[in-house]
């Protein structure tokens, strides 16, 4: 390029002149021009290669968590482990966890989990549904301006803050009316988890509420149905993929929390609860509980424990992602 | 001719925008009233107000007298009975997300009726005065918004159909559907006005001169001119009635 220049300015005409100034504004710009499209090209691909990488991190971490998780916990119930082997149906069934006398069953533990969520559902669900519905139906605007927030604050409480207040207030309520000596039961339990669930599952309800197109009302409200009638029947149904959602996460949550369920449960060394009045130790109770001082067979049971733990939330959210796209 | 809306000095406001001005119509029964003007101008507002859907937005404010029979459906009126008795089809077809038998029973439901057979008694009888139901009585129980829009809007007009209203409001009912089925929503209220007495919103001159005998023109919020269809399409005394038939404006 410089060499034909040079060659040009020899020739000295007024021609080349022209024909350089041509190359120059042209020619010169287009080269220009190529060299920022090329470092745009080199950015995107930069960018790209960074999303991807922050991408790869949360796949990552999971993939680690959950492959360590039961590389650790399966090793008890294959052949060849230093500390010894466990039958996995006496695992999986037993009713009494007493590591000192190497009996490790979790059993009346999966009980108490599903039990203390299925109550927790229970209650919780008509609660948060109820305060959806008044939310985005029934409240005047500034009413809901000021519900909706309030709700939204529970839901950024956090969970040891839960496990205080069942502590200090939920569980003496409860030994008020136990037969028992401590209020620290499945049912104090159930009723901290309802409150924990309670935010998650209202704010998702609002929202799949207010998303129900109006033209649904009036055609409901059109045919002489009632503002309630239009509710329960026409809204909520239409609403039902973001409920379920709502009630699944909701699941998820209440058997997996362990802070404020450690504090109201109580520290049950066997047996299916009997009553709402029983002590209990859900899965996640007997990993945190242990697993710091916890070695050898002990510790790699409470892997074992976390297996199933895993194993469940994995089922969570497949049926979760079910509901997602079913509701497309 | 027996009058079945009677509108006197009917004023409506949104918040301070006054929408509708002075409206005083009688609107005969067991015929097809159609409402006609350019975008904007009152006609869905003026529908909703027969029957009370209006009621839904909290900064509107309505003045005057409309009566259903004689009786003034603004005081001592219960809104819920009013809607039993005039029925609604809106612009864009809205079948409830639930099956096509749901849909046609919903109202009835609403109603306390519980009887499965009286239920599939009322079912039959209003897809069949819908025109829909040799296409739909093999799949009652699936979803109706597997239908298609045409079959969709007779559906909605089966729903109403099945509360056995004395009116039915249409709010541009085929402004959404293609011209095929456009015919069938037309050939349907044609048939349908031996038993209901019709108000229909539309933005088409052509389906106005077509299906109704009575038409009303109204122009920004004022009802300019209203008379027998064949006299506003072909005399209308206003001169403004005149400019929008003929496609001066609109």
């Amino acid at each position: 390029m410089v060499e034909l220049s040079v060659k040009l300015e020899e020739e000295n005409s007024v021609e080349c002149a022209l024909f350089l100034h041509y190359f120059e504004v042209e020619v010169l710009s287009v080269e220009k021009e190529m060299s920022v499209n090329q470092r745009r090209v080199m950015m995107e691909k930069l960018f790209h290669g960074i999303f991807f990488t922050a991408a790869s991190i949360a796949v990552v971490s999971v993939a680690l968590i959950i492959i360590f998780i039961f590389s650790r916990g399966l090793q008890p119930f294959f052949p060849g482990n230093e500390f010894g082997n466990y039958n996995p149906i006496s695992f999986l069934t037993g009713l009494n966890w007493r590591p000192s006398f190497g009996t490790f069953g979790i059993g009346y533990m999966i009980v108490s989990s599903l039990l203390a969520t299925l109550g927790a559902i229970l209650l919780g669900v008509p609660i948060a549904l109820l305060t959806a519905v008044f939310l985005a139906e029934v409240a005047p605007k500034r009413l809901a301006a000021i519900i909706q927030p309030a709700v939204e604050l529970l839901a950024a409480i956090p969970s040891v803050l839960y496990g205080v207040f069942g502590f200090a207030i939920i569980a003496p309520a409860v030994r008020n009316i136990s037969p028992y000596s401590t209020g620290n039961s499945l049912l104090a339990v159930i009723l901290v988890l309802s409150i924990m669930i309670l935010p998650t599952i209202a704010s998702i309800c609002t929202t799949s509420i207010r998303a129900v197109p109006g033209y649904y009302r009036e055609g409901s409200l059109a045919l002489g149905a009632s503002k309630i009638q239009t509710i329960f029947k026409v809204v909520i149904p239409s609403a039902k993929s973001g409920i379920l959602t709502a009630i699944v996460l909701g699941v998820g949550r209440a058997i997996g929390e362990t802070m404020a369920v450690i504090l109201v449960a109580g520290n049950s060394e066997g047996g299916i609860p009997s009553s709402i009045f029983s002590i209990i130790r859900p899965l996640t109770v007997n990993i945190a509980l242990e697993m710091g001082y916890a070695a050898g067979m002990q510790q790699q049971m409470l892997f074992s424990t976390a297996v199933v733990l895993i194993i469940f939330i994995i089922i969570i959210n497949l049926v979760l992602s079910k509901i997602q796209k079913k509701a497309g | 001719m027996e009058t079945k809306f009677s509108v006197k000095d009917l004023d409506l406001f949104y918040g301070a925008f006054q929408a509708l001005h002075h409206i005083n119509i009688e609107i005969p029964g067991k015929q097809v009233t159609a409402f006609i003007g350019p975008s904007g101008c009152g006609k869905s507002t003026f529908l909703r107000t027969l029957n009370r859907m209006n009621d839904l937005i909290d900064t509107v404010k309505i003045t005057g007298y409309v009566s259903l029979d004689g009786e003034d459906i603004y005081s001592g009126v219960d809104v819920m009975k009013l809607r039993t008795r005039v029925g609604m089809v809106f612009q864009k077809p809205n079948p409830f997300p639930m099956s096509i038998y749901d849909n046609v029973a919903y109202g009835p439901r609403c109603q306390g009726i519980k009887d499965k057979k009286s239920l599939d008694a009322i079912v039959e009888k209003s897809l069949r005065g819908a025109a829909l139901w040799d296409e739909a009585k093999d799949r009652l129980n699936k979803s109706a918004l597997g239908l298609s829009g045409g079959q969709q809007q007779r559906l909605c007009i089966a729903r109403a159909i099945a509360m056995e209203p004395e009116v039915i409001l249409m709010d541009e009912p085929t402004s959404a559907l293609d011209p095929i089925a456009t015919q069938k929503v037309e050939e349907l209220i044609e048939s349908l006005k031996k038993d209901y007495t019709i108000v229909i919103v539309t933005h088409s001159m052509q389906q106005a001169a077509r299906i109704s005998d009575k038409t009303a023109f109204f122009l920004m919020g004022e009802l300019i001119e209203f008379g027998d269809t064949n006299q506003i399409f072909t005399k209308p005394h206003d001169k403004r009635t005149e400019d929008y038939i003929t496609g001066r404006f609109g």
